[in-house]
């Protein structure tokens, strides 16, 4: 089975659906003769052509509502936001028009598309390379909001959305594009959006979180393991729908609860996930439920130590599993 | 207007054409009437006025051809969505937030339109937002090699909107089978076109590579003329027009608006002397297609239709509020 990183599992993906999907196509900026500042939709111009391969004009609004009357009118269209931070121009037409056409219709009009998301910091992007946007996107019923963390579920995870009859928002962590390898086999498959994975079975405390946050819980996970402290973690890969029975599940095990998330910690998916853990399995728990989030100002600064101060780290994550564990 | 029987006929017009644009014209007003009087008795919270845009609305939206173009239009576009195939009934069923309402199952406020079986495209409140998605619609047609035109309808004020600019840019570039009309009323809401327009709103056009027209948009020959040649280029694959058609609204904003507070009552007694319907009459006289004792009888069979797709929509049922929580997902149950 082949070795892939994200960017190439997602590039080699979306090839593959526009391959067997005449109805498949992306547009965005620099997506064709530079092949996506990423380097995503690399070759696809040469492949598929122009129509398919959609540089757009620089206009994000432009983007998601050119994307949405391709959707509208049978296409399956692929909308690429060079920065997740970019989408805000966009904001209006994600949020008030593809996520409320279908409801707004009462089901007469649909959008299945999928906008993906460069996302995350810890890659010198500062303010406005460096956001988590997916609490935004989340609370806007209509939409499916997923974050796979690596190179198999962004593979079945990015079919799966373009399949899904309803608007994705499809988020990639920056900093895992080239950071995270792992086998992805040849063949199509997908993952249905909204199902949680256990990827670290523990039985001390319960640690969530996703995209490159979850890389670095299992890195900490790993190393308490040495002193006897088994942390089971859980990797949300969909924001949502949300799949709180695996949470749930892994929390009556062990009794303790800790979310990680790069995205301010205040309103974030972190609040979301502890309110329906304090919801639903108050009287199992032996422990306050933790957050750890990115500090309450605007964004990421770019000075190495200031973007240190703001990124949560693998030390971090550690030093408060071990005292949540140890209360 | 010119006068005389080669106007119409030079523009491909039959008589059966005028005197349909005629009723649908007559069936927008009477339909306004009705939803002002029903807004008055306290039946309708909410009314979108349509008076004095007919001839704009019906003069663009006959270019098109039914069943096969796309209608992207908003929430004042009554006459257009008649034109497109909603009746009076579909009209007032969206009014009252009945089941039945084609547009939304009582979702969205009145005149909200968008119907699939009719080709019109679903609108939301905020401004100029459906322009992108007729540019989205149009690219797909031309990338699928369909024969079909799509048109998009605002006002002035929406060409001030981000989205509008994104979409005239959109269809330049890629010379897309897309007819911008712009229904220019001189006022959004309470903001006169002077501090609106830095400048002309046909003139724009140019910027974007295509070409504008402006017509007066209450002559409903010329409003057809122009569009109809845009819709020919369109389909041509000659690429997309922008159309601002100037007219005026006889009303205020919406019921909740009161237009006393920002235009002169002599400014509307004016307007509402150029009234779109009656000048049409005069043109229909003029090539003796009616005389007055054919108008008193399409006045009060029209009046009639449209009392009774009132009245029809009045008694027919709400929808059940558990369904409220439906259409959220293709796939997911949500409350």
């Amino acid at each position: 089975m082949p070795e892939k990183n994200v960017v190439q599992a997602i590039h080699d993906t979306l090839a593959d659906e526009m391959r067997r999907d005449d109805r498949v196509m992306v547009l965005g900026e620099d997506v064709g003769a530079r092949g996506g500042v990423f380097r995503v939709t690399m070759g696809f111009l040469d492949e598929f052509g122009e129509d398919r391969v959609l540089d757009t004009p620089l206009d994000e609004a432009l983007i998601a509502g050119v994307a949405i009357g391709l959707a509208i009118d049978g296409m399956r269209p692929v909308a690429e936001m060079q920065f997740a931070d970019f989408s805000f121009p966009g904001f209006n037409q994600i949020v008030q028009e593809a996520a409320r056409i279908r409801y707004r219709s009462n089901g007469d009009f649909t959008v299945p598309m999928v906008v993906r998301a460069p996302y995350g910091g810890g890659v010198h992007g500062a303010l406005y390379h460096s956001q988590s946007v997916e609490a935004f996107y989340a609370h806007v019923p209509g939409l499916k909001v997923v974050v796979p963390s690596t190179p198999y579920d962004a593979k079945g995870m990015l079919a799966q959305a373009i399949e899904d009859e309803d608007p994705v928002i499809y988020l990639e962590h920056k900093k895992t594009y080239r950071l995270i390898k792992g086998e992805v086999p040849d063949e199509r498959y997908t993952i249905p959006l909204g199902k949680a994975v256990v990827r670290r079975e523990g039985t001390d405390l319960t640690c969530i979180s996703y995209g490159l946050m979850h890389h670095y819980c299992i890195e900490a996970a790993e190393r308490l393991s040495g002193e006897g402290l088994e942390v089971e973690v859980i990797d949300l890969r969909s924001i949502f729908p949300l799949d709180m029975d695996t949470v749930l599940e892994s929390v009556g095990k062990t009794s303790k609860a800790m979310v990680v998330y790069e995205d301010n910690k205040f309103l974030g998916v972190g609040a979301e996930v502890a309110a329906q853990i304090a919801e639903k399995a108050m009287f199992e728990l032996d422990g306050p439920i933790v957050r750890i989030g990115g500090p309450h100002v605007p964004a990421m600064p770019f000075a190495p130590p200031l973007e240190a101060w703001f990124m949560p780290d693998v030390d971090k994550i550690e030093q408060e599993m071990r005292k949540l564990a140890e209360f | 207007m010119a006068k005389g029987k080669d106007l119409h006929t030079d523009l491909g017009l039959k008589e059966n054409d005028l005197l349909e644009m005629y009723r649908y014209m007559l069936m927008a007003r009477f339909c306004d009437e009705r939803q002002w009087g029903l807004n008055r008795q306290g039946k309708a919270p909410f009314v979108v006025p349509v008076s004095g845009h007919e001839a704009a609305q019906v003069g663009s939206g006959w270019a098109f051809e039914r069943g096969k173009d796309v209608f992207c239009p908003y929430y004042r576009d009554m006459a257009l969505v008649l034109v497109a195939g909603f009746t009076p009934k579909d009209v007032f069923l969206g009014l009252f937030g009945k089941k039945d309402d084609p547009s939304s199952g009582g979702r969205q406020m009145p005149a909200h339109w968008g119907s699939r079986e009719r080709n019109i495209i679903t609108g939301s409140s905020p401004i100029a937002t459906q322009c992108l998605h007729a540019a989205g619609i149009a690219y797909s047609k031309k990338l699928k090699k369909e024969d079909a035109v799509v048109g998009t309808w605002c006002g002035e004020g929406g060409t001030s909107e981000g989205d509008w600019h994104g979409a005239m840019n959109f269809a330049g570039v890629h010379k897309l089978p897309l007819v911008f009309v712009v229904e220019n009323n001189q006022y959004a809401i309470s903001v006169h076109e002077s501090k609106q327009l830095g400048g002309r709103v046909y003139k724009r056009a140019e910027g974007y590579g295509f070409p504008g027209f402006e017509v007066d948009g209450n002559d409903v020959l010329e409003c057809y003329k122009v569009s109809k040649e845009a819709v020919d280029r369109a389909r041509a694959g000659e690429g997309p027009t922008l159309i601002e058609m100037r007219t005026y609204r006889h009303y205020s904003h919406t019921s909740d608006d009161d237009d006393r507070t920002y235009r002169k009552k002599e400014e509307v007694e004016e307007w509402k002397r150029k009234d779109p319907i009656p000048r049409f009459e005069t043109y229909l006289k003029s090539v003796d297609m009616i005389d007055d004792g054919r108008i008193a009888e399409l006045r009060e069979r029209t009046k009639a239709e449209v009392a009774e797709g009132a009245k029809e929509a009045e008694q027919s049922d709400f929808p059940d509020p558990l369904s409220a929580g439906h259409n959220v997902y293709a796939d997911l149950e949500v409350v």
